[in-house]
């Protein structure tokens, strides 16, 4: 169930690259034929999109993010990544929000089915935090289990991982919580620390499989001192250090499920607005719906899969029926499942401490407010009875 | 007539013309249109006698005037399905804002001879009337949902329209949410997506043009709008737009206007 992407076990000595070198590294995964995907300033934030090179990069940017706000701002250095994650996440890429499943055609009283080839990729991703590295590794089991849906296995088995350590967390971020941050891995081809020094603006790199050695080896790079070392550690120490949030994960499955008609639910279901964009900036949520369309000949129809959400009403409708008509209901059904059912169907937890849900939910719900609310007033005696 | 193609009829009542203006902008799906359909019925003086009867009726337009009130029976008595499209037929449109105010004063004030003008006090949407097949949202609708519908009716199954938030579309295409990321207030999470999502797309926040979604929190919002320095005013005048009759939109306005 659990597949390998070319992780070296053997930890490689790293090397260091300046901009030149990292601009060397973008054109050489071009070169290969990749589409190079990566974080660029748009609208306000700080979304991924097709980079053609460092000069795309959010150079000098940083953003202050808090429940329902983002807000970009300068930062008084040249750091290149010195934020935290924003709006979009890698799931665009790797579980589109529309992918054509199939195609059929009428003729002559029978019709063909036509599969949808996956399409799109190879990828490289540059930038992926730790969080993301690790809700991408969860969306591995919920995509390349049993059936394995072929849009994100293609996609997915192509990547090219370049992580980075965050240097500066948002007011959102509880990675160090989830133990999913802020050192990215494993799982990566490379992954830099990015070093500000003085005039100094390098990266050490970290390489983490064989195709990331290769790439390495052929871009202009220095062996890492132990001095540089020390000063990627000092950076990824710092940020662990800077976390905005934190949620105490002890028991959660055991507090969740005893604590389902907890008064909170009623709480929180006032504020929600049932809007989903909780759900769908998530980088591990993975609910679509599928709809069949028909041109006006009636001739010709195509079967697609888009993004839904737990939190829209035709969702949760079975058979004519709605089985979870309250805001209530989905709110708790989001939350449980993510921070409880989610560790018996996958074996992991659903959330990896991104802080998505609480800066881009428009009425600022926080999901660790929510865990800690319930923690304080359950009753006693149900916290960890199992 | 021999045709065994279904009849299509379109009917306007008290409205602008966008929303029949879009089955004309059909483009590249008006042929194949006009290959599946008899379009028997299209935008003809509202004297014209009804007839029919017709396979589907699209109508446009709102409830305003007790001629018309009688006129949407008729049509309802010779359709097989009736559809509704646009904001004024779902919900009654922007001329519902008379329901807001006194109509005896606009008509002595905007009318020579007020004596001549036969009008009802409220504007409605078709459904308070008689029966609707299903209601095509939008202000003006989209194309796309337009072409849906009535393939879905050629096709015999349920259309793939969905009545959930305009975040959602915003989420799909990308779109920064400019709540969050720049402090303007949207009405994207009380309204039903159908239109991409536009104005968000251009910076703006969503003017609520395809009316209530299906969940409305609208304590949640209208605080979440007080906190971002929309005023009271601002508030009622934000839900009195295209779909200011929609019951969840009224309810919102009517909360916030200043009492007398
Ligand atoms: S639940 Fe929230 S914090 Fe957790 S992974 Fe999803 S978006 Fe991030
Ligand atoms: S928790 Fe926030 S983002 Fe999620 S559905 Fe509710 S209001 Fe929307
Ligand atoms: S811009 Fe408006 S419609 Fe879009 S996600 Fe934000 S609140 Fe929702």
């Amino acid at each position: 169930m659990h597949r390998s992407f070319g992780r070296k076990e053997k930890k490689l000595p790293e090397a260091v690259i300046d901009l030149e070198g990292l601009q060397a590294l973008l054109d050489s995964l071009t070169i290969r034929g990749y589409t190079v995907l990566g974080p660029t300033v748009r609208d306000g934030a700080i979304v991924y999109d097709e980079i053609a090179g460092v000069n795309d990069l959010p150079a000098g940017w940083t953003d202050e993010q808090d429940a329902a706000t983002y807000r970009l701002t300068r930062r008084d250095d040249s750091a290149l990544f010195g934020y935290a994650v924003g709006p979009h996440s890698w799931k665009k890429y790797l579980f589109p929000p529309q992918t054509l499943l199939w195609k059929a055609r009428r003729s002559s009283g029978a019709f063909e089915v036509e599969e949808a080839a996956p399409q799109g990729g190879p990828y490289a991703f540059l930038g992926v935090r730790g969080c993301e590295l690790a809700a991408i590794h969860i969306q591995d089991r919920v995509f390349l289990g049993e059936h394995p849906d072929p849009t994100y296995a293609d996609r997915r088995s192509n990547a090219f991982i370049i992580a980075v350590n965050c240097s500066t967390p948002a007011g959102t971020c509880f990675c160090v919580s989830m133990g999913t941050g802020p050192r990215a891995g494993p799982g990566f081809d490379l992954s830099l620390t990015e070093i500000l020094e003085g005039d100094r603006h390098a990266f050490t790199v970290d390489v983490g499989s064989e195709r990331g050695e290769e790439l390495l080896s052929a871009l202009p790079h220095m062996p890492a001192t132990t001095e540089d070392e020390r000063s990627a550690e000092a950076v990824i120490e710092r940020a662990a250090g800077a976390m905005g949030r934190s949620m105490d994960t002890d028991g959660i499955k055991e507090l969740l499920y005893g604590n389902r008609e907890h008064p909170r639910w009623d709480d929180v279901a006032q504020r929600c607005l049932s809007c989903t964009n909780c759900t769908l900036v998530c980088p591990t949520c993975f609910c679509s719906t599928v709809e069949d369309t028909t041109d006006l000949t009636g001739d010709n129809a195509e079967r697609w899969r888009s993004w839904d959400s737990c939190f829209t009403l035709d969702f949760s409708e079975l058979g004519g029926n709605n089985v979870r008509t309250t805001t209530r209901g989905r709110y708790r059904q989001w939350m449980t499942h993510k921070l409880a059912s989610w560790i018996d169907q996958f074996d992991t937890s659903g959330c990896v401490g991104c802080g998505r849900c609480i800066t881009w939910c428009p009425v600022g719900i926080d999901i660790t407010e929510e865990v800690a609310a319930i923690r304080e007033t359950q009753e006693g005696s149900r916290h960890g009875d199992t | 007539m021999t045709s065994v193609k279904p009849t299509l009829a379109v009917w306007k009542f008290a409205s602008c013309d966008g929303c029949q203006l879009t089955v004309l902008n059909l483009e590249d799906d008006l042929l194949p249109l006009a290959g599946e359909i008899d379009i028997a019925h299209f935008l003809e003086a509202t004297r014209a006698t009804v007839s029919g009867p017709y396979d589907l009726s699209l109508v446009e337009g709102s409830i305003t005037t007790p001629h018309d009130a009688e006129r949407i029976r008729e049509v309802r008595a010779a359709s097989r399905t009736l559809i509704t499209i646009g904001a004024c037929a779902t919900s009654g449109g922007i001329q519902a804002l008379r329901n807001f105010a006194n109509v005896e004063e606009f008509l002595q004030i905007v009318y020579a001879r007020p004596e001549y003008i036969s009008t009802l006090a409220n504007s409605t949407a078709i459904a308070e009337h008689v029966p609707v097949d299903f209601e095509l949202r939008g202000c003006p609708i989209d194309k796309g949902q337009l072409v849906e519908v009535v393939t879905a009716f050629l096709a015999h199954r349920r259309p793939n329209i969905r009545n959930h938030s305009v975040c959602v579309e915003c989420k799909k295409r990308g779109t920064v949410c400019v709540t969050v990321a720049h402090g303007t207030p949207c009405l994207g999470p009380v309204t039903q997506a159908g239109c991409g999502a536009l104005c968000p797309s251009y910076a703006r926040g969503c003017y609520g043009c395809f009316g209530p979604a299906e969940t409305v929190n609208s304590p949640s919002l209208t605080s979440r709008f007080k906190e971002l320095g929309v005023s009271e005013a601002d508030l009622v005048r934000s839900f009195r737009t295209f779909n200011a009759n929609a019951p969840a939109f009224r309810e919102i306005s009517e909360a916030h206007e200043p009492r007398t």
